[in-house]
C-alpha cells in the first residue's frame, strides 16, 4: 500500500533544503543527504515541504446533494490541493445533527481513502437555531466530534449560543460561528456599500457581521469558553478579534482565500460566480484581513469550499446560489495574496493552513512537526510557475470557480495522507498509493 | 448601438443621438399616417417578467409604428411560473426568430446577464431590472425637460445647467439611478431628496447633492421637480412609520406646488398615487409633465428600437457620409 | 486616383437658373408649387432654386426639406444612419405639385423612398423630381423632370458635390479609379 519514497533536496517550510524519507506511513527520517535501499527516488528540487493542509470548512454535500459534490470527489479535489484532511460543514440532507449522520460521514471519507474526512456537528437540531442537536452524542460517536457550527445560517438567538458555548466546555468542543444578523440582511445579496448602491443590489452590511462577534467573543469571555468565528471577511471584525484576544478571550477566527484576493468591484457585471455568503467586500477589507493574518489576529485560512451545479450560477443573479470551489486553488491563492506580497513566509502558511486548523479542530496526526517519527502527511508544493487557472485544475464535481481565467502562481506536485500517495508529480492518482 | 441596459455607460454623444432621433419619431407621430415601414419583417419580443402593462403598450406602440412585428411574452402563467430558467426562455424565443428582445425583470442586472451569456444573438433593451435601471425611462425623461425648455429648438442640445430635483424612494428606484446618470451626463445638476432610510448606504460617490428637507430643496428654485411613487409596502419594512408622515414630509402637497418657480415642471414616471407623494392638484396643473411623458416614451422608445435594429449587425455603430444614392 | 472637375460654380449657377425657368414653364407659374429638398445637399439646392424661382416667378413657393432615411430599403445593409430634419412647409402638400430636389441622382432608391415618405405625408397632385447630376445607372424606373447635367460616370466613381453653404465653394467633381 504504502511504498517507501526518498524525496531530494525539498526545502522544509520554504527555509533548509533536506532529504525526506517516508516509510510504513511515517517520516523515517529527515536530513540531509540521505539515502535508503529500495526506496523510490523523487527530485525534489525547488519544491517546498509542508504539512499535509488541513481544511477547518469544507463542504463536501453528501448526504443528500451528490449532483454539486460528493466525499469522494471533494476528498479528490482537497488531496489535488494538497490537503491530506478536511472538516466537513453539516448543511447536508438529512442535516449532520445526529451521531448516526455523522459517523456515515466518516465511513464514507475513509472508503474514499484521499483524505482524512472530519465531520463537523450541527449546532441546533436542523440547523434551525431552536433546539440544541445532540453535541454530546456526536463527540462520542466514531466521528469524534469536536466542531460544531450551523453554517450557513447565524446562530442567532444569544441564549441558544451562550447555552452552547457552555455545553461543549464538558467535551473540549468548541462552536464555529457563522456570523450575519439574520434581520440585517433580509434578502441581500452582496456587500452593503458604494457598488451595491449603483448595482440596485440589496446589501449586506458589515456591521451584520461584526455586531454578532461582538456579542459572541463576549458571551465566550463571560462563561469561559472557546470560540471560533468562521469566514471573517471586514476590517471591523478583524478589530473586534484583536480586541478580545488582548482581552484574554480563547477566540480563533478564519479567512477565506477569496477574501483574501478579491472585492466587491468584481460583481459589477452580475457574474455570479462571485456571488459568495459572506460576500467580497471593499479593497480595504481585504487588506484588513491580509493584515489581520500577518500579524496572528486571524488564526488559519479555511476555504469555504461550497460547489454549485451550473444552473446555479449561469443565471441571473438574484436566482444564483452564494458560493465558489476552493480547494484545489486554495494554496495558489494564498501564495499570490500572502507569500508573494511579502506578508508571511512558508513557516507561517504551515501554521496558519495546517498546524493551527489542526489544533483548533482537536485533530490527532494531521498538523504535526516534519519530524522523524511523525506521521507522513505532507504536501511538496513548487512555488515557481504562473498558469491560468482553468477547469484543467478543478478535481471535484462542480466548476463554480472564481479564478477561472485568472493566472495564479504555483503547483502542487506531491500530496501523501499518512504516508499513501494521492498526489504524484502533479496528477491526482485514481487510486490513494496505486501509481501506474 | 447593439443593446441598451443602462445610462451609466450610455456616452454622451449616444444618448444626444437618441434624443434628436427621438425628436424625428416625434414628428411622424403628429402626422396623420403614424406608421413608418423602417423595421418591417424585424420581430421584437417583449419579455416581461414583472408586471407593467403601460410599459409594455409604450414598447409594443412604438415597436407596431416601425412596422415591426410583436410578439408579448408574459411570466404569469407561464412556462417560468413553473420553473422555467431565464436561458431556456431566451433561448425559446430567440428561436422563434426575436431580432431585439424587450426585458423587465425583478432582477437587477437580468439584462445584462441575458445581453452577455451568449444564450442568444438579438439585442437586449432594457425595460426594468430590479431596482437597478431603467434607461428608455431617463431618455423620456431627458427628451421631456429638454423638449419644455428648447422647444421646437431641441436638436442637439444637452441639458447644460439644468437642475433637476428627484423626490422619493431613491433606494429602490431604478428611474432615479438611470436618471442621475444621464442627466450628469447631459450636464444637468441632480438634487436628491428621500428620507434617510429611503437613501442608499453609500453615494458619496454619486454626482448628486442629497437632502433631507423637500421644503429646502424647492426653495433652491429648480427647474424640474420629479416625483417618484412610494411603495407602500415599504411601511412595513420600517422605512417610514406611516403614509400620512410620509406624505406631509416628502409629497408635493398644494402649498409646495405653489412655492415653486414659474417656469418648473413638474414630472411623474406613473402610476401616480394621488394625494400620497403628489396631490392632484400638482398632477393636473399645467407644470405636470406626466402625459407628455408617456407620448415622449413612445418616441423615445421608437428611437431605441431604431437605432438598434436598423442597421446592420454592426457593433461600430458609425453615422456614414451619404454613399450609396 | 484622378479626379476631375466636372462643373464649375458658374455652372452650377448657369444649371439652377435654367432649372428654375424649366419649373416654371412647365408648372406654367409658380402657383401650388412646393419644393422639397432631400437632406443635406439637396436641402440647399432646393433653397437656391426656391429663391430663383421667386425671383423669376414674382410669388413666393414654399421651400422644405424631406428626410428619407426611414424609407429606405436598404437599411439593413448599412450601419445605422441618424435621419435629418423633415420640414413640410404650412400649407402641406394636398393637391400640390411637389418638386423634390437631390444633387446626384444614381440608382433611384433615394427618390422611391421619397415617394413612399410623400405617401405617408399627403397626397400631391403631382410629383416632379429635379436633380443638379445625373449620373445614370438607374435600378428603378425612376426619371428626372429637370436636370442640371448629364454625367455619364463609370459605377466605381465617385459624384462629389460641394456646394458653398455646406462645404465652403461649389463644384461638382468625379473621383476615377
Amino acid at each position: 500500500m504504502s511504498e517507501t519514497l526518498l524525496f531530494r533536496g525539498a526545502l522544509i517550510e520554504g527555509t533548509t533544503a533536506a532529504d525526506v524519507i517516508v516509510d510504513g506511513g511515517m517520516i523515517a527520517e529527515i536530513g540531509p543527504s540521505l539515502s535508503r535501499a529500495g526506496a523510490t527516488v523523487v527530485d525534489a528540487d525547488g519544491l517546498v515541504l509542508l504539512p499535509g493542509l488541513v481544511d477547518l470548512h469544507t463542504h463536501l454535500r453528501e448526504p443528500g446533494y451528490e449532483a454539486s459534490e460528493t466525499i469522494l470527489t471533494g476528498s479528490r479535489a482537497a488531496a489535488a490541493g494538497g490537503y491530506s484532511a478536511v472538516f466537513a460543514m453539516p448543511n447536508t440532507s438529512p442535516v449532520a445533527d445526529t451521531a448516526g449522520v455523522v459517523e456515515q460521514e466518516l465511513a464514507l471519507g475513509e472508503a474514499a481513502g484521499f483524505v482524512t474526512v472530519q465531520p463537523i456537528g450541527a449546532v441546533t437540531v436542523g440547523q434551525k437555531g431552536e433546539r440544541l442537536a445532540e453535541l454530546g452524542a456526536m463527540a462520542d460517536s466514531r466521528a469524534r466530534v469536536r466542531v460544531f457550527s450551523d453554517d450557513g445560517f447565524c446562530v442567532w438567538d444569544p441564549l441558544i449560543m451562550r447555552r452552547a458555548l457552555e455545553y461543549v466546555k464538558a467535551f473540549d468542543g468548541v462552536i464555529a460561528q457563522h456570523a450575519q444578523d439574520p434581520r440585517l440582511t433580509e434578502g441581500a445579496q452582496m456587500n452593503e456599500g458604494a457598488v451595491s448602491a449603483e448595482l440596485g443590489l440589496a446589501g449586506w452590511p458589515a456591521v451584520a457581521e461584526e455586531s454578532i462577534i461582538a456579542r459572541d467573543v463576549l458571551l465566550a469571555e463571560h462563561v469561559g469558553s472557546r470560540l471560533h468565528v468562521c469566514h471573517l471577511s471586514t476590517a471591523g471584525s478583524v478589530d473586534i478579534i484583536r480586541w478580545a484576544k488582548k482581552r484574554g478571550v480563547d477566540v480563533t477566527a478564519e479567512v477565506t482565500p477569496h477574501h483574501l484576493l478579491l472585492t466587491d468591484e468584481l460583481v459589477r457585471d452580475y457574474d455570479a460566480r462571485f456571488k459568495v455568503n459572506p460576500p467580497l467586500r471593499r479593497e480595504e477589507d481585504v487588506l484588513a484581513v491580509r493584515e489581520g493574518l500577518a500579524d496572528g489576529t486571524i488564526d488559519i485560512v479555511a476555504t469555504d469550499h461550497a460547489p454549485h451545479p451550473a444552473e446555479a450560477k449561469a443565471c441571473e443573479w438574484h436566482a444564483a446560489a452564494n458560493g465558489m470551489v476552493g480547494l484545489e486553488s486554495a494554496l495558489r491563492v494564498v501564495q499570490l495574496a500572502m507569500v508573494d506580497t511579502g506578508l508571511i513566509t512558508w513557516g507561517d502558511v504551515a501554521r496558519i493552513m495546517s498546524r493551527e486548523p489542526a489544533r483548533i479542530g482537536r485533530l490527532a496526526g494531521h498538523g504535526t512537526p516534519l519530524t522523524a517519527g511523525q506521521p507522513a502527511s505532507l504536501a511538496f508544493y513548487d512555488p515557481a510557475p504562473r498558469r491560468t487557472f482553468t477547469t484543467d485544475d478543478l478535481r471535484g464535481r462542480s466548476v463554480n470557480s472564481p479564478y477561472l481565467g485568472r493566472e495564479l502562481p504555483g503547483d502542487v506536485r506531491w500530496t501523501l495522507h499518512a504516508g499513501t500517495v494521492t498526489v504524484a508529480d502533479g496528477a491526482l492518482l485514481d487510486t490513494p498509493g496505486v501509481r501506474a | 448601438m447593439r443593446h441598451l441596459l443602462d445610462t451609466q455607460t450610455l456616452a454622451r454623444e449616444d444618448a444626444l443621438r437618441i434624443l434628436d432621433v427621438a425628436e424625428d419619431m416625434a414628428d411622424t407621430q403628429r402626422r396623420e399616417v403614424k406608421k413608418l415601414p423602417t423595421l418591417r419583417g424585424k420581430t421584437v419580443v417583449n419579455l416581461f417578467f414583472e408586471d407593467s402593462t403601460r410599459t409594455r403598450i409604450s414598447f409594443e406602440a412604438a415597436a407596431k409604428r416601425l412596422s415591426a412585428d410583436v410578439i408579448n411574452f408574459s411570466a404569469k402563467g407561464s412556462s417560468v411560473s413553473k420553473g422555467e430558467s431565464l436561458q431556456d426562455t431566451a433561448q425559446t424565443l430567440q428561436a422563434m426568430g426575436a431580432d431585439a428582445v424587450v426585458i423587465r425583470h425583478g432582477a437587477s442586472g437580468a439584462p445584462r446577464t441575458l445581453a452577455t451569456s451568449g444564450w442568444i444573438s438579438a439585442g437586449v433593451v432594457n425595460a426594468g431590472d430590479g431596482t437597478h435601471e431603467h434607461p428608455t425611462q431617463a431618455l423620456l425623461d431627458a427628451f421631456t425637460i429638454r423638449k419644455r425648455r428648447f422647444g421646437d429648438d431641441s436638436r442637439g442640445r444637452d441639458l447644460a445647467g439644468v437642475a433637476v430635483t428627484i423626490v422619493g424612494d431613491i433606494l429602490h428606484s431604478r428611474v432615479a439611478r438611470s436618471n442621475v446618470w444621464l442627466l450628469d451626463a447631459l450636464g444637468a445638476e441632480v438634487t436628491l431628496v428621500a428620507p434617510p432610510t429611503l437613501v442608499p448606504q453609500d453615494v458619496s460617490g454619486w454626482p448628486v447633492r442629497v437632502l433631507y428637507d423637500l421644503d429646502e430643496a424647492i426653495a433652491a428654485g429648480p427647474d424640474a421637480l420629479m416625483m417618484l411613487r412610494i411603495q407602500l409596502e415599504r411601511m412595513n419594512a420600517a422605512y417610514f412609520p406611516t403614509e400620512r408622515e410620509y406624505s406631509r414630509r416628502w409629497g408635493l402637497d398644494p402649498l409646495r406646488l405653489r412655492a415653486l418657480g414659474a417656469d418648473t415642471i413638474v414630472m411623474h414616471p406613473g402610476p401616480m398615487n394621488r394625494g400620497l407623494e403628489i396631490s392632484a392638484e400638482a398632477a393636473d396643473s399645467p407644470r405636470s409633465t406626466v402625459l407628455e411623458q408617456v407620448t415622449n416614451g413612445v418616441s423615445v422608445r421608437m428611437a431605441a428600437l431604431y437605432l438598434l435594429l436598423a442597421g446592420a449587425d454592426d457593433p461600430t455603430t458609425e453615422i456614414p457620409e451619404e454613399t450609396t444614392r | 486616383m484622378s479626379t476631375r472637375i466636372v462643373l464649375h460654380e458658374a455652372d452650377i449657377a448657369r444649371a439652377l437658373t435654367r432649372i428654375s425657368h424649366e419649373i416654371l414653364e412647365s408648372n406654367k407659374g409658380p402657383d401650388g408649387l412646393v419644393l422639397l429638398g432631400i437632406p443635406t445637399r439637396g436641402v440647399t439646392l432646393a433653397n437656391r432654386i426656391g429663391a430663383l424661382v421667386e425671383q423669376f416667378g414674382g410669388t413666393p413657393v414654399p421651400v422644405g426639406a424631406l428626410d428619407v432615411t426611414m424609407y429606405r430599403d436598404d437599411l439593413h445593409r448599412n450601419p445605422t444612419r441618424a435621419p435629418q430634419r423633415t420640414h413640410i412647409p404650412d400649407g402641406g402638400i394636398d393637391g400640390k405639385v411637389v418638386v423634390l430636389v437631390d444633387d446626384v441622382l444614381f440608382s433611384g432608391r433615394s427618390i422611391r423612398a421619397a415617394l413612399d415618405a410623400l405617401q405617408d405625408i399627403g397626397r400631391p397632385a403631382a410629383v416632379r423630381l429635379a436633380t443638379l447630376v445625373d449620373r445614370g445607372h438607374r435600378e428603378l424606373p425612376i426619371r428626372p423632370d429637370f436636370v442640371g447635367k448629364n454625367l455619364p460616370s463609370a459605377r466605381e466613381e465617385r459624384v462629389n458635390v460641394r456646394l458653398n453653404e455646406n462645404d465652403g465653394s461649389d463644384s461638382v467633381t468625379i473621383e476615377g479609379r
